[in-house]
């Protein structure tokens, strides 16, 4: 009976790490007790988190699968286990479970295109997975366009790796727009979508969009706009999760799970579900 | 074919609790209930239980594991244990059927332990059902009352008691009490499955289809106007999921045992608000989206992953025990077109 593999069943994890990102946002470092990596995963896959006693919660592996050593979560406070989260020191140990979901066809569909990546606020956390396997592997993909805004400056995930890692490499292109202009900043202000527009992008890439549900669907229309078929289009969804593997019922909308067939969907799968996310 | 007189029932049923626990349904002053059976208990005469038999493989809250918490440190303590073998005797059609729509959840990849553990012990005798009620409709779902499933199948008369083997832990069982009971022939059962048959084509939901519903139907019914009408007065009580035996949504919660954290899982309803509650937002809003979510997942949504096989075996149990007496043949009888509105 020990010995059958139980999937609710956790292992341990320790938080080495905790950066602040942003007023809201921090970044987890996690590894084994040991040292190592919990498990392997691909980009937009996620992990079940859970401090016993508080609760357990569903979360976008934010870093690569190509970093071998640890994995990193961007969190935001917003409930009961992201609090608790958030207050907790280097150190902790947590429990970890996962990788759950199907990732983004990064080896598949997405092979050989040219790629842009439009997020908001903490939608950035499950592409910067996508963008940073895609830069690792630069070759098998072409030019690389990211469009991320959010509220404020101090506002934008992971700054410091966008300005001093991303925008420097050759053939990506960072586009970053916050919402209301700030004295400090001498970059563009606007919304997410309309700056889509404005940049105006060749319709032959594959888009990547992650942010609220509300810049999502502007940001598609906008997409459509400029001559986008929803085939090009990917992003994933969020629900509540308990289990992870398809069985608590939760995440159910119309004959998917988010957890087991999502979180990735492309844009045309989506229409065909009832709108329930 | 084997045969016991119905007065000798107590050495079988003593018989079989020598080697493993045998539950039977019993009357209570809550209704019949499934219990241990031990010297005294006598059989139910009941069609079927109030709750039904999903507590057996699903029981309604389990402890998952435990932590231990010391500073930061986390030690889980996997606390599953070998399952002892069950036996359960008189289980109806509708009820054994509920086992094979909760196996294709618990017992696909992943597997679940926990439910594997328990079903792989548990041997269930099912009865046939010789005076059905008038909630029944399990043969909407072509569930045959006189012919159910399970590892041992039994036909009740007045005065005999007829079993068949239906498999390997079948034929073990009734080995094992051999020397019991008599061979017998299938004539007594034969009559009785014709006079079964003949009963439930006279009962009122007899002619209730499913043929408007099944696999790939989300598009005919998720915007259909008559959701709101039948949605209007649900409570949202959640009763119709807890007796239901193929319901089988739930929660995983910790709570604080004063030694350490217990980690476990309960029944929980779709038909509850906090079921989809995020912090990020309530993707079903008010009870009709709640209410749809129920019978979408049991007529269309289960069906269209499974085979075709609905994710309701017309048990009735949801007819009797919903307050606002609303239930799936009142949604069956309004979305599955004329035929159905005519029953």
């Amino acid at each position: 009976m020990q010995q059958i593999n139980e999937p609710l069943i956790p292992k341990i994890g320790v938080v080495t790490d905790i950066r602040i990102d942003t007023p809201d946002v921090k970044t987890f470092r996690v590894v084994t007790p040991d040292g190592k990596k919990a498990f392997d995963h691909m980009p937009g896959q996620c992990a079940m988190l859970s401090i016993p006693g508080v609760g357990e919660a569903m979360f976008s592996i934010t870093s690569s699968p190509t970093n071998k050593e640890f994995m990193e979560f961007s969190i935001k406070k917003c409930g009961c286990v992201t609090e608790w989260l958030h207050s907790m020191e280097a150190g902790q140990q947590i429990t970890i479970r996962g990788p759950y979901g199907k990732p983004f066809p990064v080896d598949t569909e997405f092979a050989g295109h040219d790629m842009l990546f439009i997020a908001g606020g903490i939608g950035l956390a499950p592409l910067r997975s996508v963008i940073n396997y895609c830069r690792h592997y630069r070759d098998r993909y072409g030019k690389i366009d990211i469009v991320y805004g959010s509220r404020s400056m101090q506002d934008l995930v992971d700054y410091k790796e966008i300005i001093d890692e991303w925008s420097k490499d050759s053939g990506v292109n960072v586009h970053l727009t916050i919402d209301r202009d700030q004295p400090e900043w001498g970059g563009h202000v606007g919304f997410v979508p309309n700056y889509v527009k404005e940049l105006g992008f060749s319709t032959d890439k594959i888009a990547i969009l992650c942010g609220p549900p509300i810049m999502i669907k502007f940001t598609l229309a906008g997409l459509q706009e400029l001559g986008f078929d929803k085939t090009q289009v990917y992003t994933t969804l969020e629900l509540r999760m308990k289990c992870g593997i398809g069985k608590c019922g939760r995440c159910n909308v119309g004959t998917k799970y988010v957890c087991k067939d999502g979180p990735v969907f492309r844009c045309d799968e989506i229409d065909e579900l009832p709108d329930e996310y | 074919m084997r045969k016991i007189s119905i007065d000798k029932l107590y050495v079988l049923f003593s018989s079989i609790a020598e080697s493993s626990k045998l539950y039977i349904p019993v009357d209570t002053k809550a209704g019949a209930k499934f219990e241990e059976w031990e010297s005294g208990k006598t059989l139910s005469n009941a069609l079927n239980t109030v709750r039904s038999t999903k507590d057996f493989f699903f029981p309604q809250t389990e402890n998952l594991m435990d932590f231990k918490v010391e500073g930061k440190n986390i030690e889980i303590i996997d606390t599953r244990s070998e399952s002892e073998d069950f036996v359960i005797f008189g289980v109806r059609a509708c009820d054994v059927k509920s086992f094979e729509v909760l196996d294709r959840v618990f017992l696909s990849e992943p597997v679940d332990s926990y439910y594997k553990n328990r079903r792989e012990h548990g041997v269930i005798i099912s009865v046939a059902c010789i005076k059905p009620a008038e909630t029944c409709f399990c043969g909407t779902f072509g569930i045959d009352a006189a012919d159910p499933e399970g590892d041992v199948v039994c036909y009740k008369t007045d005065d005999a008691l007829y079993m068949d083997a239906k498999t390997e832990k079948g034929k073990k069982l009734l080995d094992s009490v051999s020397c019991l009971t008599d061979e017998a022939d299938t004539k007594a059962c034969d009559e009785q499955k014709e006079l079964i048959h003949e009963r439930f084509s006279k009962l009122p939901l007899a002619n209730l289809s499913a043929d408007a519903f099944g696999s790939g139907k989300t598009s005919e019914f998720f915007d259909a106007p008559e959701w709101r009408e039948l949605s209007q007065s649900c409570l949202g009580c959640g009763t119709c999921t807890f007796v239901c035996p193929t319901c089988q949504c739930y929660d995983i919660k910790d709570f604080n045992t004063g030694h350490g954290i217990r980690r476990f899982r309960c029944w929980d309803s779709c038909m509850y608000s906090e079921f989809t509650k995020m912090s990020a937002g309530q993707p079903r809003l008010t009870q009709l989206e709640r209410f749809r979510q129920r019978f979408m997942h049991k007529l269309v949504y289960y069906p269209t992953n499974n085979d075709g096989l609905f994710s309701c075996v017309g048990c009735g149990r949801c007819l009797s025990k919903c307050p606002i007496q609303m239930n799936i043949v009142k949604v069956m009888k309004k979305l599955g077109g004329k035929e159905n509105a005519a029953n």
